[in-house]
């Protein structure tokens, strides 16, 4: 499998960590409740079809990227350095 | 078992009588060469890590190229020159060569690394054939051209390759996986020329 | 029996070899098995499970009887199939799976006990008792059934991996491969052809035809010349495409030196490519099928193809009278290129009564082969005609059950190859594999012309997807028959014969009709019931007719019986070549401190930390043990001053305004308020409130903290440093540089720390400027370096920092001067002593599963801020009482020896899992208190110091009593450390 990094363009998956799914931005606050932290550290769901995931470029450029791809046809469909992703997320609030 | 022998030492009120030498990571290892291949220690001199400022990248380039002729190199990228030479390091970059002129502490934070790299020039007509069994990436004249640079895997190693002329690779890894480095590279460089003479 | 005719063998170069322990020779050009046959070498092995004699049956890749072990000792490969093996002078083999000869193979019993071997044999018979399978039929059932084995040796023969890119990968380089590649080439695009065989030409090497207007051989020579002068094109002959992965990726088999005598040391066997292609050209042909007919395994019978490739390559003919049974239209070729050679045709039997055949040689249409005779090769065929049966003596039968196009490769995403009707094929589908396409003979197109054409054709559609031009290939002429095909998948035997389906693995017709009568009707479970296409060749030859033969037992067509997957690799990978970057200690780097050498000359023995080299303790002449010489490196630390190489310790600088808010949410504990010039000890948890690393941190300037790591998470921690950064607090201005290395770092503990080092320094240190946790620059024989008072041994401790380059020569002027003192340069062993004694912890402790409350550090979470891992780690269940806590133990008992690993339980409790009270993480030998300490996690242990408790080693067999005591055992109040 070969991964985009927005960085260093395509990579052999050999280059990059897999931490999560991208769900792992959007930290809780550290008085939320108990299920809201239950979600965002263990339960996940499973799809058929579009993920976002958080890889990290660990043999390249040290990046942190979101990657989405669709887990049946195994397409890389858009990658982003999970930094601007987050700024720009920040900026939409 | 070899007898551990206690070094004279004869304290004289205040002179060094000892000296601390200093001592390559490689100088043991190499110049080495195989087939059309050869490697060598590329002495750089000092080696800094350059890390902008937040929002100062611009001024950044500006204030580099002022002290030291050449502008912050893009992605993949290398800028300036044998002996002082800009290499896109990932987060950061790398400066080759000079000592680093105090104004660009005004909008960079630098760190000294000239110690913690083991830096390999390797060059020859094959030296594409001999990082094809190396590296997972296309290094190919046609799409990787001069100036170029990739932090990649160097077989199992994290390290930055970067094209200096046509036929010579700058490898840039931790200074203790030199001798990994080695072994493998001069394992490649073994194979490529024995199917030159196939 | 070797033809006197021109071909692609060199018959003035003579090569010897050995087969059996028999001297046999070929010529240059020749395979093993066109040797073997030229030889008159029909019988080559035995059967997988019946040890039926078995001969050559195909002339490619497909092989599925020929497979032979080459070579001896280390090197012995088993499993080669002759037909691809080219001689060499020199070259032995050996048949398998036959003892104790090739001729008197005594398993060949298994044979006759065929009634009871059957399908599900060995489900239904080797279930109990359940004891029996790993001690007695396990191994009896691999000895008598089984292929070649390995000679379970290291083999130290290299293999390699490399990596390569195209805008095209042509796969196949037959007639429609070459014009696909030709096409490419001129139109400037990088293009990779890749081909099994060792010469490009695929069927147009084993034919007599011509293509404009000249000989194949010629033309093809032509193209191949135009090919290897394009700087864009890499040619790759003996190269097996063996699997199609995701966004282009391929991986391929390469033979470098297989075929030499003699070859360089440095050359590898094999290498394995991975292949990155945009786009790619699926060439890969067809293969001839059989027909399964009562006793078809006999040696001497081959698919048409086949006989075709050995009379017209290899100029060997394997029989002297041929018959030939064929259902369609190309094995007519068969009948003239034998008669050109001067062959006997004893009959040219087709299923089809309406066959255009016509030849002086005995015909009979509507007819089939329905049994043959021979014991070790064939001897004759029965042919049913028009209600009779006629004997027929031959010595060779050549099958052609119709073509099955080489689809695999599309398969390997999930495609399902369609069924053709009209080819009675499965074809391969649309758009199965991203950016592939498919031409020639894979995608229908039978005659040679066709294959021309449609590898112009789609090489074009390529080019186009990616703005290249050049100027339209022309189409040469060349053969274009129209292919027609009459279905025949098996014959039904008059007695109880059986006809063989997957020569492989031994399944029959009959196998695949009780499997259905057993209700494994779907072709899934027909496959796994009866092993078929489970082989080595995965079905190659018998799949289509398999499930043909399935489908009519159930009744269901053939589309909707459909295929079984075929899956990576389409032929066999050795896995020294898979795995070549993983030989010997090719498997991670290897990583050396500065100190290594003169580590070494001092005549330590290394050990590894991670991907670390450290030294694990420093021998003395008159000591005999480790333990001696740790016990001895112990006490001159407590009592003298002791030297360490600490370098291995990840040290991160970070830096910037917002260093400090990163640390505080990094860390449990507050560093944003750490003053400079001090020195702080943190703890690091994962966001599920486990520990994830610790270490001190200095801050060595406002805007500028280096933190050390544990000499394992060095990466693991960057990469931590990075996410939360990049991932959580983008908008902070920190920056993160690794300088672990550029840092040789030396621990230099004991009562006389200080003065060792004041005898080195260029300003000597006191208590006062220099207090315990405190740091800064300054400098050593006129260099600069750093000092940190920390102590990881629980004495007055210093860490030295020096730029690397000075590490050899600092650990030199060190270590004589440590001696001078009275004391030494310790190791690993005397390191961990030494730490286990304060109750330090490492990742032995901290193994993933431990929280800071199991450490009895939950004060050091820090309650006026947030942390990773803070609110985790506040959960009741991270904080019950009942956890495993960290506690230390000592003997009381009289065996005095603890043993990391070992588990606790109470006096009165029997040693069993459902009484686990804990276990032991670390013990050490501590010559100061005289016994063994050991640190463990025990239920509650916090509160049971004072209680006594039973260490038991299952594996070791060790029992001991301990009295849990608290954690730090030397020095408790720490004022050694402040001295
Ligand atoms: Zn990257």
């Amino acid at each position: 499998m070969r991964l985009l990094c927005p960085n260093c363009g395509e990579r052999d998956l050999r280059e990059f960590y897999y931490q999560s799914t991208a769900e792992a931005l959007i930290r809780p606050d550290l008085d939320a409740e108990d299920a809201v932290w239950d979600d965002y550290l263990h339960n996940r769901d499973n799809p058929a079809g579009k993920t976002e995931d958080l890889w990290y470029h660990e043999a390249g450029c040290n990046a942190w990227i979101v990657i989405s791809r669709n887990t049946v046809s195994h397409d890389v469909l858009d990658a982003q350095l999970a930094a601007r992703k987050r700024l720009s997320n920040e900026g939409k609030k | 078992m070899k007898l551990y022998r206690p070094l004279p030492l004869i304290p004289t009120g205040g002179v060094h009588v000892l000296e601390l030498i200093a001592k390559s990571p490689l100088a043991s290892l190499l110049p080495i060469s195989c087939g059309s291949v050869s490697l060598s220690e590329d002495v750089v001199g000092c080696i800094s890590l350059i890390a902008s400022k937040k929002g100062q990248e611009a001024q950044l380039s500006g204030v580099l190229k002022a002290a030291h002729g050449m502008a912050l190199p893009a992605t993949n990228r290398v800028t300036g020159r044998a002996g002082a030479r800009c290499v896109w390091f990932g987060q950061q970059y790398l400066l080759m060569g000079p000592e680093p002129d105090p104004s660009l502490n005004s909008v960079a934070r630098l760190t000294d690394v000239s110690d913690g790299y083991a830096v390999v020039l390797a060059q020859g007509s094959e030296i594409e054939h001999v990082l094809a069994r190396l590296v997972p990436v296309d290094v190919s004249r046609a799409v990787y051209k001069r100036g170029q640079t990739a932090r990649t895997l160097i077989q199992h190693i994290n390290g930055s390759l970067s094209r200096v002329s046509e036929t010579a690779f700058q490898i840039i890894v931790f200074r203790s996986m030199a001798l990994t480095l080695i072994h493998d590279i001069e394992r490649a460089m073994q194979s490529v020329a024995a199917r030159d003479r196939l | 029996m070797r033809l006197d005719q021109d071909s692609l063998v060199d018959q003035n170069f003579p090569i010897k070899f050995q087969f059996d322990g028999m001297s046999m020779t070929g010529f240059a050009g020749d395979t093993l098995a066109s040797a073997l046959l030229a030889n008159d070498v029909r019988l080559v092995g035995r059967s997988f499970k019946y040890h039926r004699p078995r001969g050559i049956m195909s002339a490619g890749s497909e092989e599925a009887n020929a497979l032979v072990t080459v070579g001896s000792g280390p090197q012995q490969e088993p499993n080669i199939r002759a037909t691809q093996l080219e001689i060499y002078e020199g070259l032995e083999v050996f048949s398998q799976n036959r003892w104790p000869s090739l001729k008197w193979d005594l398993l060949a019993l298994n044979d006759l006990a065929a009634p009871f071997l059957n399908v599900g044999f060995y489900y239904k018979t080797f279930m109990w008792p359940k004891s029996f399978w790993e001690k007695i039929y396990e191994p009896v059932i691999r000895k008598a059934a089984g292929l070649g084995s390995l000679s379970g040796q290291a083999n130290s023969e290299r293999y390699e991996k490399a990596f390569a890119f195209c805008d095209l990968l042509v796969i196949g380089g037959g007639p429609t491969g070459l014009m696909s590649t030709l096409q490419a080439g001129r139109a400037g695009m990088s293009v990779i052809l890749a081909d099994e065989d060792n010469r490009f030409g695929g069927r147009l090497n084993s034919e007599k035809t011509q293509i404009g207007g000249v000989d194949a051989d010629q033309w093809v020579n032509t193209i191949v010349r135009e090919l290897s002068d394009m700087p864009n094109v890499r040619l790759m002959t003996r190269t097996a495409i063996t699997g199609a992965y995701d966004q282009g990726t391929f991986g391929a088999l390469e033979r470098v030196s297989k075929h030499l005598s003699s070859p360089n040391k440095h050359l590898p066997v094999e290498c394995f490519w991975r292949i990155f292609a945009k786009r790619s050209v699926l060439a890969s042909g067809a293969l001839e099928r059989f027909i399964a007919f009562p006793n078809n395994d006999r040696p001497g019978i081959m698919t048409a193809s086949a006989l075709r490739t050995y009379i017209n390559r290899y100029s060997v003919s394997p029989g002297r009278s041929v018959a030939i049974f064929a259902n369609n239209d190309g094995a007519e070729q068969t009948a003239r290129d034998l008669q050109a050679a001067g062959v006997q045709i004893a009959a040219y039997v087709d299923v089809r009564a309406d066959a255009r055949i016509n030849g002086d040689f005995p015909i009979y249409r509507g007819a089939s082969v329905c049994d043959t005779s021979g014991r070790l090769g064939l001897e004759g065929i029965t042919v049913r005609h028009a209600g009779q049966e006629i004997n027929i003596a031959a010595d060779c039968l050549a099958v052609s059950g119709g073509w099955n196009p080489t689809v695999h490769l599309s398969c390997h995403m999930n495609g399902r190859p369609y069924w053709s009707e009209s080819l009675l094929s499965f074809l391969p589908a649309e758009n199965a594999i991203p950016g592939m396409v498919y031409a020639g003979a894979v995608n229908g197109h039978m005659s040679t012309r066709a294959c021309l054409q449609s590898g112009v054709v789609n090489a074009r559609s390529i080019m186009k997807d990616l703005g290249k031009s050049a100027a339209a290939l022309k189409i040469p002429d060349a053969e274009d028959y129209a292919y027609g095909i009459g279905a025949i998948w098996s014959v039904s035997p008059s007695g109880k014969q059986r006809s063989w389906l997957d020569f492989q693995n031994d399944v029959t017709v009959k196998d695949i009709v009780q499997s259905v009568a057993e209700n494994y009707r779907s072709v899934e479970h027909m496959k796994r019931y009866t092993t078929q296409g489970m082989a080595p060749d995965q079905g190659k030859n018998s799949n289509v007719a398999a499930l043909a033969v399935l489908a009519d037992a159930t009744g269901k067509g053939i589309p909707e019986t459909g295929t079984t997957t075929f899956r990576p690799p389409f032929s066999p990978v050795s896995i020294a070549a898979m795995g070549s970057e993983g030989q010997d200690k090719g498997f991670a780097p290897e990583r050396f401190g500065s100190t290594h050498q003169a580590i070494l000359e001092r005549g330590a023995p290394m050990i590894e930390a991670g991907l670390w080299y450290r030294p694990s303790y420093f021998p003395r002449p008159n000591e005999k043990t480790w333990r001696q010489s740790c016990d001895r490196e112990v006490m001159m630390v407590r009592e003298h001053v002791g030297v360490c190489d600490v370098s291995t310790l990840g040290k991160i600088d970070i830096k910037g305004p917002d260093a400090g808010h990163l640390l505080d949410l990094v860390y449990t504990n507050k560093f944003s308020s750490l003053a400079v010039g001090k020195v702080r000890y943190g703890l690091m948890l994962r966001e599920d409130g486990h520990v994830l690393d610790d270490g001190t941190t200095a801050r060595l300037n406002h805007e500028h903290f280096l933190m050390t790591t544990t000499t394992v998470a060095d990466s693991l921690v960057m990469r931590h440093l990075h996410y939360v950064h990049q991932c959580l607090h983008p908008e902070w201005d920190v920056s993160f540089a690794s300088v672990t290395e550029h840092w040789t770092q030396f621990a230099i503990a004991g009562p006389k720390a200080r003065d060792l080092l004041n005898g080195l320094l260029d300003q000597s240190i006191d208590n006062e400027k220099w207090p315990f946790m405190s740091c800064g620059q300054l400098n050593i024989m006129g260099i600069s370096g750093r000092l940190f008072r920390i102590s990881f041994s629980g004495e007055l401790g210093f860490e030295l920092a020096v730029p690397s380059r000075y590490g050899d020569s600092l650990f030199r002027i060190l270590s004589a001067r440590v001696e001078e003192l009275g004391g030494c340069c310790y190791g690993m062993e005397a390191l961990n002593v030494l730490r286990v004694e304060k109750g330090f912890i490492t990742h032995a402790e901290i193994d993933g599963r431990v929280t800071a409350f199991d450490l009895g550090m939950q004060s050091m979470v820090n309650r006026t801020k947030d942390c990773i891992g803070k609110a985790a780690s506040q959960r009741r269940g991270l904080n019950d009482v009942d956890r495993p806590r960290l506690v230390g133990l000592k003997p009381v008992g009289s065996v005095k020896q603890l043993t990391a690993g070992a588990h606790l339980f109470t006096l009165q409790d029997p040693a069993e899992r459902i009484y686990n009270q804990g276990h032991i993480t670390s013990v050490a030998y501590s010559p100061w208190f005289g016994y063994f300490y050991g640190l463990a996690f025990l239920k509650n242990g916090s509160e049971r110091f004072g209680e006594q408790i039973k260490m038991v080693d299952h594996v070791r067999d060790i029992e001991a009593i301990c009295e849990v005591v608290p954690p730090v055992a030397f020095d408790p109040d720490g004022g050694r450390a402040r001295a």
